[in-house]
């Protein structure tokens, strides 16, 4: 099955995220990774998301028939930027210290803590420069690691502006946001 | 308007301004405030009390599968909205605009598992077009203005609102001037132009073209408009289950319903057909069978205001979104003049008779499968059916509200629906049984002078005639129940016989005397056990100035036929031909 890279804005209610998950469960389509963040409009957020999936188009449409999902695209075939973070605490005695330290280098990656037998290195760079990174070091021995999942945006004008959908609401009646 | 209100006034008169008549549903603890608030408003605000709250959810669906408006259920946190969640997920299969009014827990000790705390937003979210949780009464007059819109446009569909108790009482200042911010739900009710121009060049070069016509039609209003768009390229029109009602059985274009106990007649057109127009209805696999198998010939239009069913189950050559009315409307401005349609007329008029000469083989024997073997039995359901048919004809003015099983399929194939839309109700998607007599207490509200009659199974019957109380308590008297009582849960034991060598697990059914229980309820209730007796029971439910109940005491083994094994094509039925 092919993996794609979906990216969607949705108005930040309560409950949106489990809503987006569950569909996704409940179809029978597997995540990947999910991420979430704040878009450049303070009331929409904004989701990479990576399925498996033949049926890529049907998990576009019935993701827009949840009611916060405002835009919806799958952009694997399109110009994008990718990335991810990774965050690496490795078994690291000060006989192979000097060796993950230029290996960081390599791969451009920080050191972020040091202990009396660890290293904290984070990374951050294109989903498979992170898998290359991650294989390298995982000779030292990792003792934990967190990646953040994909996160994507398509190059050029194209793209997912949030600012487009924000509706002048006019009204003065309460609307729920966050509770 | 500045004065103080509770959030529970709130909810009242934001029902009202909706133009809300009427509520089904049963109290308790965290929805009390709403109770308490109603009384003032019983003018206006009609409350039905039910006696479970299944049974309110099946009578707001009744009533607003039968008008279209909305229909409004309330169960109390817990216990009473757990009830709500079988005709919650009823309405969703169905497209049914739905109100379900939940109390909540305290906001203080939401989360703390609370006595009777329930998370019912979490419980729907799958069953639900949309859902709210409202803990702040300021949000109370956006949230019932948006939930409603909700249920009701694009493809409607239920939506539950969860509210605490502590917002339900809290007194504030309303505020009503409000604009929907929905940035993300934008129905497209309008089709494409260039859609509808790329359909009607596909059926002017068909030869065998058949349209299928779905819930979308009725719920839309687009009844006349299937009529005349129909006339106009002579297509033969298919009814689905939830399609019974948008195009009259008796027009000469009508040819039936498809599907698993479709007719024979029906599912080999669609086997035959070059160009397939489905408008309004969803290739639910009870329509198409194995689905790699189904039109195998056909381009497909589909319309649908949902686009995610639009190539699901079935592959589409031209996809419209849209409504369906709307839809028709745009293809008859864009029809050719007559005189450019001659062609097509000639080819249509060999097509239907092609499809008429394999009727006349095939549904006269099958509509009355077992008549000859039939002859020896006391009362075969079908003459049941056949009485009430003539029944209907002659008196007209009624609905049907049906449940679920063998009984549902008779009716939908053995009455002549020529009512026009939302005179047949049932429920399809779900197959809920004991949808039948709740619903019909929400149906006989919203039409008063109406016969409704309930077409229902002793299984189904067991199930929520409960509500019979409701129907006495309410002084309703124009709902008339025919039980199609044969000792089992007959379509479960119908696969059985049918597959598994009459292994009759778990389906012999036993029941009180259903006359009895009826007259207990104070109905009339009246036994049937000879095919000679049945017009006169008919004519004693007319002639009574009240609810009746009929116990049909039909032939217990007989089978629906014809019948598509499932997962199998459409084209290999199980037929009888005596
Ligand atoms: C709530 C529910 N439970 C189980 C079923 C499965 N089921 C479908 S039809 C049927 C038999 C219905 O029996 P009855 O109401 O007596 O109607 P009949 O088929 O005998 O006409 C059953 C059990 C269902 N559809 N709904
Ligand atoms: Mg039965």
């Amino acid at each position: 099955m092919k993996k794609h890279t979906i990216v969607a804005l949705v108005q930040d209610r309560p409950g949106v995220l489990t809503r987006v998950a569950g569909l996704i469960r409940r179809r029978g389509y597997n995540i990947e990774s999910l991420a979430v963040g704040h878009s450049e409009q303070p009331e929409i957020s904004r989701l990479t998301l990576v399925i498996e999936s033949d049926h890529v188009e049907q998990v576009v449409k019935q993701l827009y028939r949840l009611i916060e999902v405002i835009k919806v695209s799958d952009v694997t075939d399109d110009p994008i930027v990718e990335r991810e973070m990774v965050v690496l605490k490795l078994h690291a005695p000060s006989s192979v210290r000097h060796e993950i330290v230029s290996m960081s280098g390599v791969f451009e990656a920080k050191i972020v803590d040091v202990g009396a037998s660890t290293m904290i290195v984070e990374m951050t760079g294109t989903p498979s420069k992170v898998e290359n990174f991650i294989e390298v070091v995982r000779g030292y021995g990792i003792k934990e690691m967190m990646r953040t999942g994909r996160i994507a945006m398509v190059r050029g004008a194209r793209g997912h502006n949030a600012s487009e959908y924000v509706e002048n609401a006019n009204g003065s009646g309460v609307v729920p946001t966050l509770n | 308007m500045s004065e103080q209100m509770t959030g529970a006034q709130i909810m009242c008169e934001a029902l009202i301004r909706e133009g809300v008549e009427v509520m089904f549903g049963i109290p308790g603890g965290a929805i009390m405030p709403f109770y308490f608030a109603m009384w003032e408003y019983r003018d206006r605000l009609r409350h039905v009390l039910c006696r479970h709250e299944q049974g309110a959810g099946h009578a707001a669906e009744g009533y607003a599968r039968s008008t279209g408006r909305i229909g409004v259920c309330i169960g109390t946190s817990g216990p009473g909205v757990t009830n709500l969640v079988t005709p919650i997920a009823d309405a969703m299969m169905d497209s049914t605009p739905l109100l379900a009014i939940c109390g909540q827990v305290g906001s203080h000790v939401l989360g703390k598992d609370a006595f009777q705390e329930t998370d019912i937003t979490g419980i729907t979210m799958p069953i639900t077009k949309h859902n709210y949780l409202v803990k702040d009464a300021n949000e109370l007059p956006y949230v019932f203005k948006e939930a409603i819109h909700i249920a009701t446009t694009g493809r409607p569909g239920p939506v539950l609102i969860d509210i605490t108790k502590d917002a339900m009482q809290k007194s504030i200042v309303p505020n009503w001037d409000i604009k929907l911010n929905l940035p993300g739900y934008k129905p497209t009710y309008q089709p494409n132009r260039k859609q509808i121009r790329e359909a009607l060049k596909l059926l002017l070069q068909a030869k065998k073209p058949l349209i299928i016509a779905g819930n979308g039609v009725i719920m839309s209003g687009a009844a006349d408009e299937l009529r005349h768009f129909a006339e106009k390229l002579r297509i033969p029109v298919i009814t689905t289950l939830h399609g019974i009602g948008s195009f009259p059985e008796e027009h000469p274009l009508s040819i039936g319903m498809p599907g698993m106990h479709g007719w024979v007649h029906v599912n080999r057109a669609i086997q035959t057909c070059d160009v397939l127009f489905n408008i309004g209805g969803r290739f639910d696999d009870r329509v198409t069978g194995k689905a790699s198998t189904f039109a195998p010939n056909a381009k497909v239009i589909h319309v649908d205001i949902d686009p995610s069913e639009i190539g699901k189950n079935v592959k589409v050559t031209v996809p419209i979104v849209g409504d369906a009315r709307a839809t028709l409307l745009a293809l008859l401005e864009e029809m050719p003049a007559r005189e450019e349609l001659a062609d097509l007329h000639s080819a249509a008029s060999d097509w239907m008779e092609h499809i008429r000469e394999m009727q006349d083989k095939h549904q006269g024997k099958q509509q009355y499968v077992n008549r000859a073997d039939t002859l020896h039995m006391t009362l075969p359901p079908h003459d049941v059916y056949e009485k009430i048919n003539q029944t209907l004809a002659l008196r007209g003015n009624y609905r049907v509200v049906s449940d679920v099983g063998q009984h549902q399929m008779w009716a939908a194939q053995l009455l002549d629906w020529n009512a026009g839309p939302r005179t047949h109700i049932t429920s399809g998607g779900a197959a809920t049984m004991g949808f039948s007599v709740p619903a019909s207490l929400g149906v006989a509200i919203a039409h008063p002078d109406e016969t409704i009659w309930v077409i229902c199974g002793d299984g189904g019957f067991q199930m929520t005639n409960q509500e019979m109380a409701t129907i006495h308590q309410e002084g309703i008297k124009n709902i008339k129940v025919a039980i199609i009582n044969n000792g089992y849960l007959g379509m479960v034991r119908q696969w059985q016989e049918l597959f598994e060598n009459k292994r009759y697990s778990g389906t012999p059914l036993s029941g009180p005397d259903f006359a009895k229980l009826a007259e207990a309820y104070h109905w009339k209730g009246l036994t049937v056990e000879h095919s000679d007796q049945v017009q006169a029971a008919i004519d004693e439910a007319y002639a009574t100035d009240g609810p009746v109940l009929i116990d049909f005491r039909v032939e217990r083994e007989v089978n629906v036929f014809p019948m598509v094994p499932q997962n199998s094509s459409i084209g290999d039925m199980i037929t009888v031909d005596p």
